[in-house]
């Protein structure tokens, strides 16, 4: 028997409510294998300001390219402390953070290893159903050989390559509309 | 390494388009580029695992979050999360939140004239059981004003949102109340083309959760994305 799967509906303005008890900017604690990583964007509207209502979520492997889901078959070890699952809600500047570990490379859909990457799914008000894209590290020579990224058109490529800052932080922004709009997928 | 069977593309006008101009927010916020195709590998087909070390047991009941009993008309909200091939999806978690008795949210942004109550957080979340099975006991929300259009108004509806076996199963949605006069006149709701789809939003009055002279039983079934292929049978 198959059912049809359910209507997403628009998260609206007052997800607060719900989702900010489980808002996890620090995803590895003290001891977690991996390069320490500070990732910070704002999410940016077609008029071009700050989107203050936004829910962004990251799932992303451990630093040695294993998912802490019982759908990852590989034989690589989950670690202890580290579910890979961050959730941040923009503040009024429309900024998101998060820190964490550079994740390893897990393998693609033909078995071909992926760039590391973090999945990252964005909802909001004025969205009917959540955007989903990823984002890619700066000075990573594999993003040359990723099948997502090589999917993308090459001039959208770079909206998904997060900047690397004077002090090391990340920025990667989510643009929702117009001339740097990110990249987003049809999931 | 074999990738995991990927997951059905959605039934066609089964789900809400970006943009949807009746809903003016979507027309600053809804991409104007095509989205790109994305091959579902390991990281869409995996996703979080949450557990009781997550939550609270008494999570799922908001009418004791504080010292008294908040206003309204208690309600059973209850139902079962399967995938499109009926499968029970064990250990979802599902987050929800929603307006008071009075139609007003617990939260700054909303400026709406009608009252707080002080017992009343209007958050709540629960593990889905062996069979999918989960359960809340709360306040049915009021319908509430909004500036969308004129004299707008939202119908009666409670947030969910779930986290599957997949990333691509994730799904944040809305439960509307069978009967309410608003819904057709909502743009959040009419925005999805299938009219059975809709429908599907609405939950069902149930006797067999209704608690005598205590609560109505409302029951809401929300289907995640089933996979292509039904792998062998593996439970986490």
């Amino acid at each position: 028997m198959s059912l049809r799967g359910s209507t997403s509906q628009t998260i609206g303005p007052y997800l607060r409510i719900g989702l900010e008890w489980m808002v996890i900017e620090d995803l590895a604690p003290k001891g977690v294998a991996g390069d320490r990583v500070s990732i910070e964007g704002r999410v940016i509207d077609g008029d071009g300001k700050p989107v203050n209502d936004a829910a962004v979520e990251i799932w992303q492997a451990n630093s040695q390219g294993k998912y802490a889901s019982p759908e990852d078959s590989q034989d690589k070890p989950v670690e202890a402390g580290f579910r890979g699952y961050g959730r941040s809600l923009t503040d009024d500047a429309g900024v998101f953070r998060f820190r964490t570990i550079k994740p390893g490379r897990v393998p693609g859909a033909d078995g071909k290893l992926q760039a590391p990457h973090l999945v990252v799914t964005v909802f909001m008000r004025g969205l009917l159903k959540q955007l989903v894209t990823r984002m890619y590290f700066p000075d990573e020579a594999s993003n040359a050989e990723d099948p997502v990224l090589a999917a993308v058109p090459a001039e959208r490529r770079p909206t998904l390559i997060a900047r690397k800052r004077a002090d090391g932080t990340l920025e990667w922004n989510l643009v929702l509309q117009g001339r740097n709009e990110t990249a987003f997928f049809d999931f | 390494m074999k990738n995991p069977p990927p997951y059905r593309r959605p039934y066609r006008d089964t789900q809400p388009p970006y943009l949807f101009p009746p809903y003016a927010s979507t027309v600053k916020r809804a991409p104007s580029q095509p989205l790109v195709a994305l091959p579902q590998t390991l990281s869409e087909l995996t996703a979080p695992v949450f557990g009781y070390g997550d939550i609270k047991e008494s999570d799922n009941d908001l009418t004791r979050q504080h010292k008294g009993e908040p206003q309204g008309e208690r309600i059973v909200v209850s139902g079962r999360v399967l995938d499109e091939n009926s499968r029970p999806l064990e250990g979802v978690l599902i987050e929800i939140w929603q307006a008071n008795a009075a139609g007003r949210y617990n939260h700054r942004v909303d400026q709406h004239d009608a009252p707080l109550d002080p017992n009343f957080t209007g958050a709540g979340r629960v593990l889905t059981d062996r069979e999918g099975r989960y359960r809340f006991m709360t306040i049915r929300p009021g319908e509430y004003p909004w500036r969308n259009h004129y004299n707008a108004w939202r119908p009666a509806h409670i947030h969910f949102s779930l986290f599957g076996q997949a990333i691509v199963q994730r799904l944040i949605t809305q439960m509307y109340f069978p009967g309410d006069p608003l819904l057709e006149y909502d743009p959040m709701f009419t925005c999805v083309p299938d009219e059975k789809a809709r429908n599907r939003l609405v939950s069902v009055f149930d006797w067999e959760t209704t608690m005598p002279e205590y609560a109505l039983g409302y029951r809401f079934d929300i289907v995640l994305r089933g996979r292509e292929a039904t792998p062998m049978e593996t439970r986490r």
